[in-house]
């Protein structure tokens, strides 16, 4: 029988099996952060374990980090103590860390991709559920728990049962408008928040193959919000075009050497999956969420659906929102253009080609929030800033930001939020803050208009 | 880690779906660098309203319902990786938590800090949050060594799944790293073949 992927990264990394248990699998890329590593560096402290290969995890700050003013001391002192322990816990054990203001500094899942550590075949794992980013480049990488952390710390290996294999077929052109923001949220609504638990997706079909690595990156990151553990997408020329000169990528010969074995990681034409589903691309259309998880989702012109379910009336009720009602219309005060869902050059591209001569309505407070210092240059010297500022809004510093609102930016209570993000939990965005997921596109039509529009009217 | 053999007590009913880790405990509380005290935190948003405030409908703060086991609705634990989730129920008293279906990260967030997520079948799942909803005094018991949960007043059972490693790990308190310590000469000569 054949091997998917999935089967052949994994396999290659499994150390050792114990019987009727898990595998041991070797880890090659860990990426850590200051919010769920400091508990972890304390195990090995407190057990006087080594670090067993810092050369093999990358640190930065972004979770619990301003967005305004980076080169002041940050005024909360939990998150100037959290952050702190990350400097020195670091320094202590050799870890390369990129900091706040560093050049390299920004959310782990938009940095890792963009300095070239990301490549095909890995396995990679952070204590942070959106680590399935980085599966768009034929990576295995998924989330961890602190105690795992400290198991990688220790190890460089986790102890895993094999998880059972999912594709997620989306085959035809994507009709003007539909980002991959939306075949993700299209796909989780379909298919629900459960429906990938214990699974490990790889994603297939030509509106795959014909996405850039931003928009794989953002069907990747979503993986986990319909509960598998990561997504995959199988490495082509678009993936070794991205990766090609970046600064940890592979150099000359030894990338040519790298691509012939990246090529060989394609799923078998006889692999077997034990799920498999299979969508039409005409049918997906800008989608939004109406409700408090990321299933609930609809196409922006459809209206909320019917249900009688107890936990979804508790939804409705935490919203705001009627049963069948449309959110066409709807007044809307906050917008939030971020996250490592949607917060890439492409996205900013997007949004500005929208504002572009337009301005932002009265009513909105806007949180632009590139994904990294490097994504904010980039902005600078296409021009796109001045777009932003010209249409009366103002671009933030690098982080995670009110995607989970750690930070100072917090969505008000009771104030609506349509976001880039990847979870409308209930408090997600700030206590009692209600968000509706959307692609980059949907914002910035909300950011103009101060309501939610019909945009497959204005694109039609 | 404390030794899991067999836990007897009353339960607590949270008939809730789809609860995230977000709820179970808000990432403002994350910004501890160590790992006590979250329960004090558990499922703030629904224990208190924003004056803090106790709220006195949720079934945490019922006084007629209490013990160390947290019985919940579908796909609890889904959302954010963070350990936390499982430290702050742990912290708050609960030794086990029972629902027909647990997100990944979650359920082994739980079993890495001795904290045993039982998966039982829709049925007994509805069952068990009826019997306790009519009579809170109803007692549960989980056996690990068993595998196996039992409504004392009725008899009524059912057993549970658990990998056998993870069972010998939570029965004796050993944990992951003493297991991955041990195989430091595998993990060696594996990275020598693959560099």
């Amino acid at each position: 029988m054949g091997k998917t992927l999935f089967d052949k990264v994994w396999d290659k990394h499994v150390v050792d099996s114990i019987s009727n248990g898990p595998q041991i699998l070797y880890i090659d890329k860990h990426l850590i952060h200051e919010v769920t590593s400091p508990q972890a560096f304390s195990v090995l402290e407190e057990r006087s374990i080594p670090l067993f290969r810092p050369k093999q995890i990358v640190a930065t700050a972004d979770h619990n980090t301003p967005t305004v003013n980076q080169h002041l001391p940050i005024k909360d002192l939990l998150s100037r103590n959290q952050l702190d322990h990350l400097t020195k816990n670091c320094a202590k054990n050799n870890i390369e860390l990129y900091g706040l203001g560093h050049e390299n500094n920004g959310i782990i899942h938009v940095i890792a991709p963009e300095l070239g550590i990301t490549q095909p075949g890995m396995t990679m794992v952070c204590g942070d559920s959106h680590t399935s980013t980085h599966g768009a480049f034929g990576t295995i990488a998924f989330g961890i728990g602190t105690s795992q952390v400290a198991q990688v710390f220790a190890s460089q290996c986790l102890l895993l049962t094999k998880p059972k294999s999912m594709r997620i077929s989306v085959n035809g052109k994507l009709q003007n408008g539909v980002l991959p923001k939306d075949v993700a949220l299209y796909v989780i609504a379909k298919l629900g928040t459960d429906a990938g638990t214990g699974h490990f997706i790889e994603f297939a079909g030509d509106v795959f193959e014909n996405m850039t690595m931003e928009g794989r990156m953002t069907v990747c990151n979503m993986s986990i919000e319909m509960g598998a553990r990561g997504g995959m997408i199988a490495p082509d020329q678009t993936t070794y075009d991205y990766i090609k000169g970046r600064d940890f990528a592979p150099k000359g010969g030894v990338f040519d050497k790298k691509v012939v074995e990246w090529n060989s990681l394609q799923t078998d034409v006889n692999a077997t999956f034990d799920v498999e589903y299979t969508f039409d691309a005409t049918d997906i259309a800008p989608m939004i969420t109406y409700g408090t998880n990321p299933g609930m989702g609809i196409k922006i012109s459809e209206n909320i659906p019917e249900s009688n379910n107890e936990s979804f009336e508790k939804s409705l009720a935490y919203m705001g929102f009627q049963k069948g009602e449309s959110l066409i219309g709807k007044e809307i005060n906050y917008v939030f253009l971020g996250s490592c869902t949607n917060s890439r050059i492409e996205d900013f591209r997007v949004a500005a080609n929208y504002i572009k001569g337009k301005q932002k309505a009265a009513n909105i407070n806007a949180w632009l929030v590139p994904g990294s210092q490097r994504v904010a240059k980039q902005i600078k010297e296409e021009g796109l800033d001045e777009i932003f500022v010209e249409a009366g809004f103002e671009l933030r510093q690098p982080g995670c930001s009110a995607c989970l609102a750690m930070n100072e930016d917090k969505i008000p209570e009771g104030e609506y939020c349509v976001s880039t993000s990847n979870r409308n939990f209930e408090g997600r965005q700030g206590q009692g803050a209600k968000t509706l997921l959307a692609s980059p596109l949907v914002a910035a039509a909300t950011a103009v208009e101060g309501k939610i529009i019909d945009i497959t009217k204005y694109l039609n | 880690m404390e030794k899991f053999t067999i836990v007897q007590s009353r339960a607590i009913p949270l008939a809730i779906e789809n609860i995230d880790t977000d709820q179970i405990i808000p990432a403002r509380f994350l910004k501890a660098t160590d790992r006590k005290g979250f329960g004090n935190n558990v499922f703030r948003d629904w224990r208190f309203d924003k004056e803090g405030n106790l709220n006195v409908g949720f079934t945490l703060n019922d006084a007629k319902y209490s013990g160390e086991i947290l019985v919940t609705g579908h796909n609890f634990g889904c959302g954010s990786s963070r350990e936390h989730a499982a430290w702050a129920i742990g912290d708050y008293g609960f030794k086990v938590v029972i629902s027909s279906f647990f997100a990944d990260i979650f359920k082994g967030n739980a079993l890495n800090n001795g904290l045993l997520p039982v998966e039982v079948s829709p049925e007994f799942l509805k069952q068990l949050l009826d019997t306790i909803t009519a009579n809170p005094e109803t007692e549960i018991k989980v056996d690990l060594e068993a595998q196996t949960i039992t409504l004392l007043a009725s008899g009524e059972s059912e057993s549970f799944e658990i990998n056998d490693y993870k069972k010998t790990c939570l029965l004796n308190g050993y944990d992951d790293i003493d297991y991955l310590l041990n195989q430091k000469e595998k993990i060696e000569q594996f990275e020598q073949q693959n560099s």
